[in-house]
């Protein structure tokens, strides 16, 4: 369970990035999060494992605030949470299985993964991993062989050996074509029923966000404009969300995402 | 578990890097008769060098000032008589201009071989060949800028976009006219960054060069250095950061306005 | 109209130029060159066209052969030591990896600085009164020039990498130094390579002219040769030299070209 107790965040430029956000995620939850460019919704997810620091309030991850958590504390809770990127975030030099393998990094000592010592168990896992993303064939592949659907699904193998509770989806989808894109969602959406993991995804696309969630939350400036199931996002609460014109949310460019923000 | 299983299935790879890596050091430390204790138990030299260097002697430094012009005023005609031969040298290199593998291979022996001579030797064989002075000197980093600037000049060509050369050819333009109205535009700002480039690195360079008796400030280095003239060795040395950290900062200044 | 401006401020800068160019040809003594006579350039040029091919390799020791490699010695054990010790430095002085402590990381890039700020042959110098002449001295002048050197060219690869898969790694809970191993070395070990591969380039240039001081290598010899104008001994010198740095770049191009 995420709650989100009056969180704020203010960036040194005066910016609100999030504008006294206040909500509950239960476990097992779908969530999409959609709005403009900017308007904080890489802001909300990457403050869940605090990649951002929020400035004001309290966020608590199954019963831990990972806002006043340690060092120590808080590399604990970020074992439980995964994270998938519009860049995918791989070592791109780097086998996939090592890649994926690195999900496991929050349970070894510097010097034992440093050597790579890792367990048989997380092997097997590794490769079980692979194998539930249709990607077992390349283990020993470099990551820039892969294309860049096949390497979203690396990305998505790597929150499985880490058997996160909880995966954080940044724009997953943003750079793939729409047909790899419906295929990452519906593997994620198999992830989420089959094993009950909670999903957040960050996406741009109304539709996508319709089809595969049970709850979509949407932000303004800030905000939490809209919460609610996907029925209930009809046209005139995209009006309220995007303004005019709710036809031209769709091709919202993703590659002006809110970068300033994510730093 | 099967190692060829784990990270590590690349392991003899890996193995056989490291055996070849420390048989070369190894190698070079028996030909070199490297002993490493003998640089600590000398640390005490080097706390003495340091501590006359510490106080260079300020009341040399009108004497400097000449020779220090000299330097650099021979660093600006080498460079610029280097680039200007480079320039003919480099188009000629490049297949795109000549479409002769003979000119090519040729231009681009001469390059390979003229970059290959350390610089202090061409100035100690110059010396030798024309006698002590500045003009050697100017020979000397001319032939350097040369051998530096025509490979950056020639890779550069190799890369630009051929559009402007096949609309060129499309009209008729023979080899001459397409070098100068397609090609040129596109390098131009590139060789005026490299020269400045070059000049940074001739600067640092005719600071030693007058070691070898080919002028510039180099000879007082030289000279103080034999004498065992510490303080001034260290004001010499001083000196040549302070100018060299301007020349860099100047240099760096003019490149980022081109490019 | 702004095409008239643009053009006067190109020729303004030119005829600035020219005016450097001129006054700075017009500073240089070049009564030097009045001492060159066409026969001794002819004396040269026929010592020059007949290498002394005996002293190739005579077994003693002091023949070219062994030269050169001592030379090569020089500059690999020169490269290596830069190399490792340039690793702590770049730790240092990224400063992506001190966001929070913004000025450690000017002291590492102070320190580069400063050790890149010393000629190579005033290293040698003081080595050479340190160790004593020979190659070690050589050895140690490229070993501490280079830190230097390679300290600063790995600091800007390492701050210009994508922060996206070390971000990645961090958000697996992976630690400082887990981080650093799973996520920059392999992402930077080509480009280091490949960038200390180039300094032995240079370093083997460099370990060819230090003999000038005493630094070892196979610049003494030449030197010698140069001043008591034995050209037939100058020329196979500078030919084994040629080559010799040929071959290392042809050999360190391949090799770089594997590491892509």
């Amino acid at each position: 369970m995420i709650k989100f107790e009056h969180v704020s965040k203010v960036y040194p430029n005066g910016t609100r990035g999030l504008d006294d956000v206040d909500l509950t995620i239960t476990d097992g939850e779908f969530v999409s999060v959609i709005g403009l460019s900017g308007a904080g919704k890489s802001t909300f997810l990457r403050s869940i494992n605090r990649l951002n620091e929020i400035s004001e309030g309290n966020i608590v991850v199954d019963g831990v605030s990972i806002t006043k958590a340690g060092k120590k504390q808080l590399r604990e809770i970020r074992r439980h949470i995964g994270l998938i990127s519009q860049s995918f975030n791989l070592v791109k030099r780097s086998t996939v299985q090592k890649n994926v393998l690195s999900g496991r990094l929050g349970y070894y000592s510097t010097w034992k993964s440093i050597f790579g010592l890792f367990t048989k168990e997380d092997y097997e896992r590794t490769k079980q991993a692979l194998e539930s993303v249709g990607l077992l064939d390349k283990l020993h592949s470099r990551s820039d062989e892969l294309s860049g659907g096949q390497q979203q699904r690396v990305s998505i193998a790597r929150t499985l050996v880490q058997q996160a509770d909880i995966i954080l989806a940044d724009e997953p989808v943003a750079s793939l074509d729409p047909i790899t894109s419906q295929k990452i969602l519906q593997d994620l959406r198999k992830i989420n029923q089959e094993m009950g993991k909670t999903v957040i995804v960050n996406i741009h696309s109304v539709e996508m966000a319709k089809a595969f969630s049970d709850r979509i939350l949407a932000f303004k400036s800030g905000k939490v404009v809209f919460d609610g199931t996907p029925k209930q996002l009809d046209e005139t609460e995209l009006a309220r969300i995007y303004g005019k014109n709710p036809a031209m949310n769709q091709d919202q460019d993703a590659s002006e995402d809110d970068g300033e923000e994510s730093r | 578990m099967k190692l060829k299983d784990t990270v590590h299935f690349e392991w003899y790879k890996h193995l056989l890097i490291v055996f070849l890596l420390a048989v070369c050091i190894f190698g070079s430390a028996v030909v070199t008769d490297a002993d490493f204790s003998e640089v600590f138990s000398n640390l005490d030299q080097v706390g003495i060098f340091l501590g006359r260097l510490m106080h260079p002697d300020f009341s040399y430094l009108p004497k400097l000032l000449d020779p220090m012009a000299k330097t650099l005023k021979m660093s600006v005609v080498g460079t610029v008589l280097g680039v200007i031969v480079a320039v003919p040298v480099a188009f000629l290199g490049t297949t795109v201009v000549t479409r002769n593998l003979v000119v090519t291979t040729v231009m681009r022996f001469i390059m390979d071989i003229v970059r290959t001579i350390p610089n202090l030797l061409l100035a100690a064989l110059l010396v030798a060949v024309i006698g002590i002075g500045e003009a050697t000197g100017v020979l000397t980093i001319a032939i350097f800028t040369f051998g530096m600037v025509s490979q950056l000049i020639y890779e550069t060509i190799e890369t630009i976009d051929y559009g402007p050369i096949e609309a060129a050819e499309s009209v008729g333009a023979n080899k001459v006219q397409i070098a100068f109205w397609s090609i040129a535009p596109q390098v131009l700002s590139q060789i005026v960054s490299y020269t400045f480039y070059a000049f940074e690195v001739n600067v640092r360079a005719s600071t030693v060069l007058g070691y070898v008796g080919a002028g510039g400030i180099g000879v007082i280095l030289n000279s103080s250095l034999a004498l065992l003239q510490y303080e001034r060795v260290s004001l010499v040395i001083l000196m040549i950061l302070v100018v060299v950290a301007i020349v860099d900062g100047l240099s760096e200044a003019i490149r980022r306005r081109l490019v | 109209m702004m095409r008239q401006a643009g053009s006067f401020r190109r020729l303004a800068i030119g005829l600035v130029a020219a005016a450097v160019i001129v006054y700075c040809i017009a500073g240089i003594d070049f009564s030097g060159l009045a001492g060159f006579s066409p026969e001794m350039g002819m004396e040269v040029i026929r010592g020059l066209m007949k290498p002394r091919w005996s002293f190739v390799y005579d077994g003693s020791g002091e023949d070219l052969l062994s030269l050169l490699v001592l030379t090569l010695g020089i500059a690999f054990l020169g490269t290596a030591i830069a190399t490792v010790l340039a690793l702590p430095i770049t730790l240092l002085s990224a400063s992506n990896l001190w966001k929070s402590y913004p000025w450690v990381a000017k002291i590492g890039k102070f320190i580069c600085n400063v050790l890149r700020a010393f000629p190579e042959l005033v290293y040698a110098i003081i080595f050479v009164k340190v160790v004593g002449p020979g190659p070690f001295a050589g050895v140690m002048a490229i070993g501490v020039h280079q830190i230097g050197m390679l300290g600063k060219l790995y600091t800007e690869e390492l701050e210009a990498m994508g922060e996206d898969s070390a971000e990645a790694m961090r958000a697996v809970g992976a630690g400082f130094w887990q981080t650093l191993f799973f996520a920059r070395v392999p992402q930077l070990m080509p480009i280091y390579s490949s960038l200390s591969l180039n300094h032995f380039e240079i370093a083997v240039r460099s370990a060819s002219t230090l003999g000038l001081v005493g630094a070892g290598g196979i610049g003494a010899p030449l030197i010698f040769a140069i001043q008591s104008r034995n050209w037939d001994k100058v020329s196979i010198i500078l030919l084994g030299v040629v080559v010799m740095v040929f071959v290392m770049d042809l050999l360190t191009g391949m090799i770089r070209k594997k590491l892509r």
